[in-house]
């Protein structure tokens, strides 16, 4: 029993690669299939805009920015191996923690901003070509 | 009886290092979070072009400027260039030198193309009269898509870098850890790309 236990992981190890760096590598397949799924989502966003499909500018905003943020997850699983085991999910906690952060400070930046905005615009002379 | 013993307990050592992913050093995870500070200073900037990004001063707008098929370029380049590093950092994996340098060499590459396009819109566009000072909506593009140029010019002097130290060294170990680094860093500016070609260039080129 101790025998094929030992077999198994030597098995492991020889098709491991150096654990001892403790990072997550990924695999041939793991980078094919991540960089046909983000040249699908980097296609798909072009041609919304620049053929002009959707009958709106609005639905195309929200259909870009969609589809962005699906390849940002995408870029994250098959390019930088994110996962919630790597380095004992302390990577995912840092980045749990940056993008609560990074939420705040542009909702809360556009907020403010919007409000400051309102109330400055309404005395200006409209000097600008585009008033909110 | 007494070998198997020693076998066995010889194999849980080397279970609990394998499965348990323990870090030797905290290189790739101090990395990480040097990443995620980085990520902070691009939400900055991003927050700063989403509140100044309409304000055009009776300037140029991003719908006059932009020529959506050199970004697309751009962010082809880009996108190869990420594979490109992948495949090296797979023949790393299996210690052939040469495949590991060959691919380093194309991800560089790309790299110098996609700067070297960005270098041709800016100069257009200062040329045109459109430069940073022209307007607040000038000023937040510039320091934006400028400052993640400047990542990747960072990001190719440290490939080529790397580059030297892998022809020099071979793939030991700590090389591996660089690559590895590297390879972090070099994906982590594609998937700031991926917001700035989004949100400044294909919903610049709407309103």
């Amino acid at each position: 029993m101790s025998a094929a236990s030992h077999d198994a992981h030597h098995a492991h190890d020889d098709h491991g690669h150096g654990h001892d760096e403790g990072g997550a590598h990924g695999t041939l397949k793991d980078y094919v299939i991540g960089f046909v799924l983000a040249v699908i989502l980097t296609a798909i966003p072009f041609w919304l805009v620049m053929a002009d499909v959707l009958p709106s500018h609005q639905m195309t905003a929200v259909a870009v920015m969609g589809l962005a943020a699906i390849q940002v997850i995408v870029h994250m699983i098959y390019f930088l191996h994110m996962n919630s085991r790597s380095e004992g999910g302390w990577t995912m906690l840092a980045l749990v923690f940056t993008l609560i952060v990074v939420v705040i400070t542009l909702a809360g930046s556009l907020w403010v901003m919007h409000n400051l905005d309102t109330h400055m615009m309404a005395p200006m002379p409209h000097d600008m070509r585009e008033v909110p | 009886m007494a070998h198997a013993q020693a076998l066995t307990e010889a194999d849980k050592d080397r279970f609990y290092l394998t499965e348990d992913h323990h870090p030797e050093n905290g290189t790739l995870l101090g990395f990480w979070i040097y990443l995620m500070s980085d990520c902070l200073i691009f939400a900055v900037l991003f927050a700063c072009y989403a509140v100044l990004g309409r304000n055009y001063a009776a300037g140029p707008s991003g719908a006059d400027l932009f020529d959506l098929p050199i970004v697309a370029v751009n962010t082809a380049l880009l996108l190869f260039s990420s594979i490109t590093y992948g495949f090296a950092m797979i023949s790393a994996q299996a210690k052939k030198v040469k495949p590991t340098l060959a691919w380093l060499a194309v991800t560089g590459l790309l790299g110098l193309g996609f700067l070297s396009l960005e270098l041709y819109e800016f100069n257009h566009l200062i040329h045109e009269g459109a430069g940073p000072q022209r307007s607040a909506f000038l000023s937040s593009f510039f320091v934006l898509v400028g400052t993640h140029g400047l990542h990747v010019t960072f990001g190719t002097i440290w490939l080529v870098t790397l580059m030297v130290q892998v022809a020099k060294r071979g793939l030991g170990v700590e090389m591996k850890r660089r690559l590895m680094c590297l390879s972090m860093f070099w994906h982590f500016l594609d998937v700031i790309w991926i917001g700035v070609f989004s949100f400044v260039y294909l919903l610049g080129v709407l309103k």
